[in-house]
């Protein structure tokens, strides 16, 4: 009897702890990067670019980095939302009667959500040498496209799911063409689930190295056209950090500040965002 | 006139949007399999010359005398894999234990963001958290305690940020399977004069195991591909390692270390493709096995 | 006369704002069927729950006020409670056999307050396996996954895993409701015999059936009990006029 209590007692603290544990990692991560960072985050590191040579130049900051991510991960956000928004419309509105197939595609995307970034920056690579593009902009934006959009058609999928089968009954002997079921019912109804899809995909572009490091190449300088290379947050933490040069370093941990910021801005927003819809849903 | 003409242009729009729509889901389906045959094609060249088997089980990695064995590769990721899924996995088990069953209103309050947040936290983050904590930890602390002369960067390094990445994704598909499970199965357990912690050990867990076992399987494909956070901390030494604390150089890592001058030397290219295929095939593999374990599941209940 | 089993006394049930149960008071019988019955969302399950505390698995109920049992009040008792929620047998909507096979459902209560010999287990699984009438049905496969049963014959082994604990109370959730005919009129049956030996708690908002088998009625509506009493008198000549509105088939 006593034994039977000793154990229930041991294993929920042991489950408490293990609760804990998590949250403290968490913590200590934000704080650690937060702490190597914020000394070298100023105006002057987020408002201009690296000079003084490739790599080396001690001079200079993250701005390059700054647009390269954000035109990136809008770029390939872009992209991914106009072929990822007919997939997830047609999964929910055209083939409703389908859901076998429905299913099967389902299981594609939920495959394609696990191969690792770093295959997806292989393949697009092969692709790249395929079309003749150079490392750039372009090749980025097309490899991420293809590494985000199961992230965004599943997520959309998730909260189209939600919408009430009557409905499309509905607006169909009304007389309405499907498509305009698609973007008139389905969309409005999912606005909340398709913003919370849309930032989902940007942090998760924001945020991949593997997948760009073969595509986009590095630079110093902003792209000013598609063909040219960029650079990123992530790829800036990842090449600086094994600089042998201090304040080359610096600007890895600067970045890896940024980078932080922009992850828990878009977490929160999510948040926010998804709090404001669904005010009924339970969590866990 | 003008009603007709409205008519065919809606009968028109909805058209294109139909051709836009079979377009884009023709290349969501053929994408795995372009991915695949890309992949296969630029490795062909490479396994011409030698077999599968020979490269998966050879020691030598010499890509300028042309030899490419990935067993040191191979062997490595598998012992990151195996070590990040074992600090991993009982953390993910109590704790989704906790949170479904256990836990109060705001311990839920503080968790749910906490795993989002974590979930949405870049590999490369990770890395560098690695490279400021986890790194110099065993190389100044553990390393020394166990007699040991070593700089941290090392197959356990690798396996403890790999734990904490792979921790959130775990855990919400460990969750998503205990929250299945019946309320009612709970109470006749508990009505029998079962404590909770019996009730856990002897029903709930039997009867989640599916689930628990699928949410391990897709926890390691998301380990055994992850490549920034691991390749920063683990050292890439090509050598079979002989210990947690020693380096290794996972397949991944591999891949993305060796980009710059795999153009530079004849077959290295095919080589580092024929990885990424390896890669590629392991991780549908186990998402298959897992998927459908989680389908199975689905579908009895 | 007869003597009072559970004795609920200023029994009030919140879920967060909710106010589920409004001051209960009620006396059930030893040894007799009580049916709990009323529309649905009244909180009859609710009040079911509270009798061995399953309402403490939700995060945000509170409850107050007192559930004596034989005079101990056992939502202040220091009484285990394990031991408190062993004295009554739970039988739910639907069957839910646990994950192991048809002897393991019925061995599981006693396994867990550790008896564990074989051969104790073995006869008792088999006395409880023939009170309900299934033991010449699954004699020959007590080790198949109890979910093989069909629905009817998984519900008497839920049975017979509740009685198999020797409780002195059964909890009774519309316990026929997902069965086909033959198989509730079974279970009823069983439960006109069991009452020799325990006091039985029946929640059904079935009218037919409460007549057939309760001796004593408790008819509740929107969280409060609007009236209470041996079954003829609440059929025959009921008081209040919520009650005859509910007997007139008024409301569900």
């Amino acid at each position: 009897m006593k034994a039977k209590k000793i154990e229930e007692k041991f294993f929920r603290v042991l489950m408490f702890l293990s609760t804990m544990f998590i949250c403290m990692v968490l913590f200590l991560i934000l704080f650690s990067i937060l702490r190597s960072g914020l000394p070298y985050l100023s105006w002057e590191m987020i408002s201009s670019v690296p000079s003084g040579g490739y790599y080396f130049g001690k001079e200079g900051g993250i701005l390059n980095a700054i647009i390269g991510t954000l035109y990136l991960s809008l770029g390939s956000t872009l992209l991914a939302f106009v072929t990822g928004l007919p997939v997830a419309l047609m999964m929910n509105v055209h083939l409703a009667s389908m859901p076998r197939f429905v299913n099967s595609i389902r299981l594609i995307l939920d495959l394609l959500w696990g191969i690792p970034s770093i295959v997806y920056g292989a393949f697009g690579f092969t692709i790249m040498i395929y079309l003749g593009i150079r490392a750039s902009l372009l090749a980025g934006i097309i490899t991420v496209t293809l590494f985000v959009l199961p992230i965004m058609i599943r997520a959309m999928d998730e909260a189209l799911k939600t919408v009430p089968k009557g409905l499309l009954e509905a607006a169909l002997s009304l007389g309405s063409t499907r498509s305009e079921i698609s973007y008139r019912v389905f969309f409005k109804q999912c606005i909340p689930g398709m913003i919370t899809a849309v930032l989902l995909s940007f942090g998760r572009a924001a945020g991949d190295v593997a997948s760009v490091l073969f595509t986009t190449g590095f630079t110093d300088h902003i792209p000013t056209s598609l063909n040219q290379p960029a650079a990123t947050l992530p790829l800036t933490i990842f090449f600086q950090l094994s600089s042998p040069i201090e304040e080359v370093r610096q600007r890895a941990f600067a970045a890896a500040v940024v980078l932080v910021i922009i992850i828990l801005f878009i977490s929160i927003l999510t948040r926010v965002l998804s709090r404001k819809y669904h005010k009924n849903r339970i969590n866990f | 006139m003008r009603k007709m003409q409205v008519r065919l242009s809606r009968a028109m729009r909805n058209n294109i949007h139909g051709f836009w729509m079979v377009i884009c889901l023709a290349l969501v389906i053929i994408l795995p399999v372009t991915m695949a045959a890309g992949l296969y094609w630029k490795s062909s060249v490479l396994l011409h010359e030698n077999s599968l088997l020979s490269l998966v089980f050879s020691k030598e990695w010499k890509p300028i005398s042309g030899q490419f064995g990935f067993y040191p590769f191979i062997i490595s990721s598998v012992w990151v894999t195996m070590a990040a899924l074992l600090f991993a996995a009982p953390i993910c088990l109590l704790t989704s234990i906790h949170l479904t069953q256990y836990a109060k209103r705001w311990v839920l309050k503080v968790m749910h963001p906490v795993i989002d947040i974590l979930a949405g936290i870049p590999s490369v983050i990770f890395g560098l958290w690695g490279i400021l904590v986890v790194v110099p930890f065993i190389g100044n602390y553990l390393g020394p305690w166990l007699g040991k002369q070593v700089s941290g960067y090392s197959i356990l390094a690798g396996a403890i940020v790999l734990a904490i990445m792979i921790i959130p994704f775990v855990l919400n598909i460990l969750i998503e399977v205990f929250k299945n499970i019946p309320d009612e199965l709970t109470e006749a357990s508990l009505s029998v004069g079962a404590t909770r912690w019996q009730t856990v050990k002897f029903v709930l867990l039997k009867k989640g195991m599916p689930g628990i076992v699928a949410a391990f399987g897709l926890g390691m494909s998301r380990a055994f591909g992850e490549t920034i956070a691991v390749l920063m901390v683990v050292g890439n030494v090509t050598r079979i390692p002989t210990g947690l604390i020693q380096p290794g150089y996972p397949l991944p890592a591999l891949i993305a270390n060796n980009y710059g001058e795999m153009m530079s030397i004849p077959l290295y290219d095919s080589a580092l493709m024929l990885s990424a295929l390896i890669l590629f095939v392991v991780v549908l593999i186990f998402n298959l096995i897992s998927r459908y374990i989680i389908i199975q599941c689905d579908e009895k209940c | 006369m007869n003597s009072t089993k559970i004795h609920l006394s200023k029994l009030d049930l919140h879920y967060g704002k909710q106010h589920i149960l409004k001051n209960i008071e009620s006396e059930i019988p030893e040894k007799k069927i009580t049916v709990i019955l009323g529309p649905s969302g009244c909180g009859k399950t609710s009040l079911l729950r509270c009798m061995n505390r399953l309402t403490d698995l939700h995060p945000d109920a509170h409850l107050s006020g007192k559930i004596l049992i034989d005079g101990t009040d056992i939502l202040s008792s220091n009484e285990d409670i394990t031991n408190i929620r062993k004295m009554m047998g739970l039988l739910a909507q639907r069957p839910y056999p646990l994950p192991m096979n048809i002897f393991n459902n019925v061995a599981y209560g006693l396994r867990i307050s550790g008896r564990k010999k074989k051969k104790y287990l073995h006869h008792r699984v088999e006395h409880y396996l023939k009170l309900v009438n299934l033991w010449d049905e699954v004699k020959d496969r007590l080790h198949d996954p109890a979910v093989a049963l069909s629905i009817g014959q998984q519900q008497r082994l839920c049975l017979a895993r509740g009685l198999a604990v020797d409780p002195q109370i059964i909890l009774a959730d519309e316990p026929t409701s997902a069965l086909d005919p033959q198989s509730s009129q079974a279970i009823e049956e069983k439960f006109m015999e069991l009452k020799e030996a325990y006091t039985i708690v029946i929640v059904t908002h079935i009218l037919r059936q409460a007549k057939r088998i309760a001796d004593y009625v408790i008819f509740m509506y929107m969280g409060e009990v609007i009236e209470q009493g041996p079954v003829n008198e609440f059929f025959e000549n009921p008081k209040q006029e919520k009650t005859k509105e509910y007997l007139k088939g008024m409301f569900y």
